[in-house]
């Protein structure tokens, strides 16, 4: 017999491995369940921890992707080529009435948030009879979320109730529920932005170009800058052609590019991005605008309406 | 504005960000991850110390620290000052009230380690909330106020902490600055701490003298205005405590499946987490509860086959065998695999507003088997403040209990301070799907129902015919310094001149080997009793007389071995000594050790000695010499030949 020789895990190893547990704990209870992808950096670590998870098998379950048809080219270009990488369905959901609408992020301010994601993920959810849906959330993003359970039950309209959640012991994750209802999962729960960042360096993972600096078309909306990513849509939307200077930067969250700031940097490299990402003094949501509206509480009350 | 941390902090260095900054990732890389919980109401300053460890590792940025002073002047409780404490306190509805009412997880890292803090509400009502903080803890922080001391709540958070399995206890006593770090009013405090802790079942604890609100002693000791103060700083501290997680590697290997992986028809692995020990391709390995043996194919991962996996690590594995297995199984190592059984004695800690209903069914998770089960009315609840046990017809909310719980199959199970992996388990109930509870078990009521007996040719009969004797169990019980073991000796001695088989078993001697993983709580005293009457009983199998000297205090794991017998071999000498007698004596010192605290769980001083009803044979040594007992005893029991 050799020495028993203990082996130190490191956090990333850990938080891998717990992830991994989590969603093959969903599979047991869950009929029919969904990953939620943004294409953003934590969609990407959450895909590569599903590919991790059921290797040799491909992840038994579609990704699905909420779109608001103001998303950047580069995300959409990323979307199709990872899916297809992971071997899994892609399914594109976009909020018909919101098209119908012309729902802007322009013209209807929070509402474009509403209508295109919060609307059009329940839509989606409901029109594919989704019962349990993986999400790429993080307790470290927002002080209502460092509450947040790894299993987070939504009543049959979607609706999050905080004081009605259940006890997480060990990891032992009670997934039941009544027909109706339904599971929004968040395997990297206890990830922090560096650890996602750490990781995403250590496996060697694919993102969108822009989370890296380049010089790219922008100008500034209301005290932000921002990238004409589709300039002829942007006039056509905002009445007027806005002055488009050319500068290097580069995006710390990816969303919609009429609401997701760029900043200012010469970060083009992964460890330049963290590099900077660890002097910077502003925290990550800071970028967009939709968590502002409401004051403190403001992620929280979009939750208890059925925002992921 | 409060002090930045000066040289010698653990916290990351901005030099080496900006300067060096492949250098620094290489370092942080390969940090641990350790995990723990704070205890403590609001009114011992807890959210302002783990506001104080985000915003000193820079977990806290710019316009969070905007916001932050911004809600300090609307809503804080500190004046002017930062109020730390609004950094953690999450939800709307709490922010309001001031309290915080939930579980939160928050996180800070430093260069050795990340932490993730579980934050809980330190009221009794939020029993259930600290519970489940606790239960993925490696260490919990104890948040004394210095100008309070130790609390009743200081108490409870203890008991639970301890009850949970966390062996790393850190007692912060807070708002050193409020007492003019006194150390005089800190060595109080360590003092009483010290003394209910070691009642409790803690044995050791780490005692540091803090400010949360100032930063004394957090990432660097001793503070300025603590110059007496000799041990490490908090964040030292928590860097440097051993993590539950590697101490499972060192155990016997155990994983609980998951989901049986078949991409296509060559293909069978079994997927899971490993939760103890380590496999190598080549180890054998079972698959219980089935008992089907094979042995580890290929531990295959997206990188590759492993040479090795450890606890804490997700995997899939093959086996070389075409066996049953599927997600509930656990496949373990071969030669030490955990029981299995339907019947537990277990505590458990209700979470629901709606009470235990004994004898209903519930859904029993634990591990990756989901059973039916029910729970019998409790044998008692325990008081979380005096730790005394109450008598219950049910469990309330945040109410802690022990009771048997039955499931309708049996399950694979460890005792959970073995492996809370295959010993907690959650209660749901089976029409709300609610969680309404959370259990540990402690251990089977039943023998394994699924172990088969495998017949011997040679018989016990004949066993004993050879050795021409009847096999007997003499059980010697009675006070620690009653004279069991001399007086057992004695007979022993006085057999062997008479040509017989014996076999001496000692407390002692048991306790050095077959039971040196166990202590002296009550749980452990019983599954020590057990031990002991199997193996007694192996003995009488094998045609021996054996003599047991065993304190064997309990009258019901008494009655258990001489169930475990054939009728009339199981005698029971009660070697009857009054506790003054026995402590007047004192032999080995322990009577000493007990009164004084140092000893915990000892039978006549703070824990119970149930005496025989009607033992077969009882000694009075006040009246008899050890040899004169041995007489007597070997004249009654050789007519029984």
């Amino acid at each position: 017999m050799d020495d028993p020789v203990t082996r130190i895990l490191t956090h990333l190893e850990r938080l891998e491995a717990e992830a991994i547990h989590i969603m093959r704990e969903v599979l047991a209870d869950a009929q029919k369940p969904v990953m939620m992808y943004s294409v953003g950096k934590d969609s990407a670590v959450l895909l590569h921890l599903a590919k991790k998870a059921f290797y040799p098998s491909a992840p038994p379950f579609p990704l699905l992707h909420v779109d608001t048809t103001w998303k950047f080219r580069d995300m959409y270009a990323l979307r199709e080529k990872a899916a297809q990488d992971a071997g899994m369905e892609l399914i594109v959901h976009q909020n018909a009435e919101a098209k119908e609408r012309g729902i802007n992020p322009f013209d209807h301010g929070p509402l474009h948030t509403d209508m295109w994601k919060t609307e059009g993920l329940k839509q989606a959810l409901d029109l594919h009879g989704f019962d349990v849906a993986f999400g790429g959330a993080r307790r470290d993003e927002e002080k209502s979320r460092a509450k947040e359970r790894i299993f987070s039950f939504r009543t049959a309209s979607h609706g999050w109730d905080p004081k009605n959640q259940r006890p997480e012991l060990w990891n032992l994750y009670n997934a039941k529920k009544a027909k109706g209802e339904s599971i929004r999962v968040f395997p990297i729960s206890n990830w922090t932005e560096l650890d996602i960042w750490q990781y995403i360096m250590a496996e060697n993972i694919e993102i969108v170009p822009l989370y890296f600096a380049a010089p790219r078309p922008t100008y500034i909306h209301e005290g932000g800058l921002f990238m004409a990513d589709d300039l002829d849509r942007l006039e056509k939307t905002m009445g007027y052609k806005p002055e488009i200077t050319t500068r290097s930067v580069r995006f710390r969250t990816l969303g919609c590019f009429p609401l997701t700031g760029a900043v200012e940097s010469t970060a083009s490299t992964l460890s330049e991005v963290v590099q900077e990402m660890l002097l910077t003094t502003t925290s990550e949501r800071q970028g967009r605008i939709i968590d502002k509206d409401e004051g403190g509480a403001g992620m929280e009350k979009k939750k208890q309406e059925g925002y992921f | 504005m409060t002090e930045q941390t000066g040289p010698g902090s653990s916290y990351k260095t901005d030099v080496l960000i900006s300067e060096d900054i492949e250098t620094y990732l290489e370092q942080h890389q390969n940090k641990e991850l350790l995990r723990f919980i704070t205890c403590g109401s609001v009114d011992d300053g807890k959210s302002t110390l783990i506001g104080r460890l985000l915003y000193d590792s820079k977990m806290i940025f710019e316009d969070q620290l905007a916001a932050l002073e911004a809600d300090s002047k609307k809503s804080g409780t500190q004046g002017q000052e930062i109020d730390f404490a609004l950094l953690v306190d999450g939800l709307a509805a709490e922010r309001e009230q001031g309290i915080t009412i939930d579980v939160a997880y928050r996180f800070f890292a430093t260069e050795k380690r990340k932490f993730i803090v579980a934050d809980t509400p330190g009221h009794e009502q939020y029993t259930r909330n600290m519970v489940t903080g606790a239960s993925t803890a490696d260490a919990a922080i104890i948040l004394v106020d210095a100008r309070k001391g130790v609390l009743v709540q200081t108490r409870r958070h203890s008991y639970l902490a301890h009850l949970l399995g966390i062996r790393n206890v850190i007692l912060a006593v807070n708002k050193m600055d409020l007492v003019d770090f006194s150390q005089e009013i800190f060595d109080e405090i360590v003092e009483d701490y010290r003394q209910f802790s070691s009642e409790i079942g803690i044995d050791s604890f780490t005692a540091i003298p803090i400010s949360g609100f100032r930063g004394d002693n957090i990432t660097e000791a001793p503070s300025a205005n603590t110059p007496w103060y000799s041990g490490p700083a908090l964040i030292a501290h928590l860097e440097n405590i051993p993590i539950a997680a590697t101490a499972a590697q060192e155990k016997p290997f155990r994983m609980p499946v998951q989901w049986v992986n078949r991409p296509n028809l060559d293909f069978r692995g079994f997927s899971g987490l490993i939760s103890s020990g380590s496999i190598k391709p080549g180890d054998p390995v079972r698959v219980v509860p089935s008992g089907k043996n094979s042995r580890v194919k290929s531990i295959v991962t997206l990188d590759g086959t492993l040479d090795e996996a450890v606890a804490g690590q997700s995997v899939t594995v093959t086996l070389e065998d075409e066996v049953d297995c599927s997600r509930g199984d656990v496949i373990a190592a071969a030669g030490d695999p955990p029981e299995v059984s339907d019947q537990f004695e277990s505590t458990i800690v209700w979470m629901s507003d709606e009470a235990l209903k004994p004898g209903r069914g519930y859904w029993l998770k634990l591990a990756t088997q989901t059973v039916s089960a029910s729970v019998y009315e409790p044998k008692y609840e325990i008081n979380v403040n005096t730790m005394e046990h109450l008598a219950a017809k049910t469990l309330e909310l945040n109410a802690i209990g022990v009771a048997e719980v039955h499931t309708d199959k049996p399950i694979v199970f460890e005792p959970y301070a073995d492996s809370p992996e295959l010993g907690g388990f959650i209660l749901i109930d089976k029409i709300t799907n609610a969680t309404v509870a959370a259990g540990m078990l402690h251990f089977s009521l039943r023998r394994a129902a699924n172990v088969h007996w495998q017949p011997t040719i040679i018989t016990r009969e004949e066993h004993a015919l050879l050795k021409n004797q009847t096999p007997r169990v003499l059980w010697f019980t009675g006070l620690s310094g009653s004279g069991k073991s001399t007086i057992a000796n004695e007979v022993e001695k006085s057999l062997n001149l008479m040509n017989r088989h014996t076999f001496l078993l000692d407390g002692d001697n048991v306790r050095h080997g077959l039971n040196k993983d166990l202590g002296f709580t009550e749980a452990d005293r019983i599954e020590n009793i057990r031990r002991v009457g199997e193996v007694a009983k192996l003995m009488t199998d094998a045609g021996l007389i054996v003599l047991t000297a065993f304190i064997s205090p309990f009258r019901a794991e008494r009655q258990m071995v001489r169930k475990m017998l054939p009728e009339a071999e199981f005698i029971e000498i009660f070697v009857d000594t009054p506790l003054e007698v026995a402590e007047a004596r004192d032999v080995k010192g322990l009577y000493k050790k007990a009164r004084s605290g140092k000893l915990k769980n000892f039978t006549g001083i703070d824990s119970p000695y149930e005496p025989p009803e009607n033992p077969e044979i009882r000694v009075n040594t006040v009246e008899m010499t050890p040899a004169e007992a041995a007489e007597y005893i070997v004249r009654q029991i050789m007519p029984l030949k």
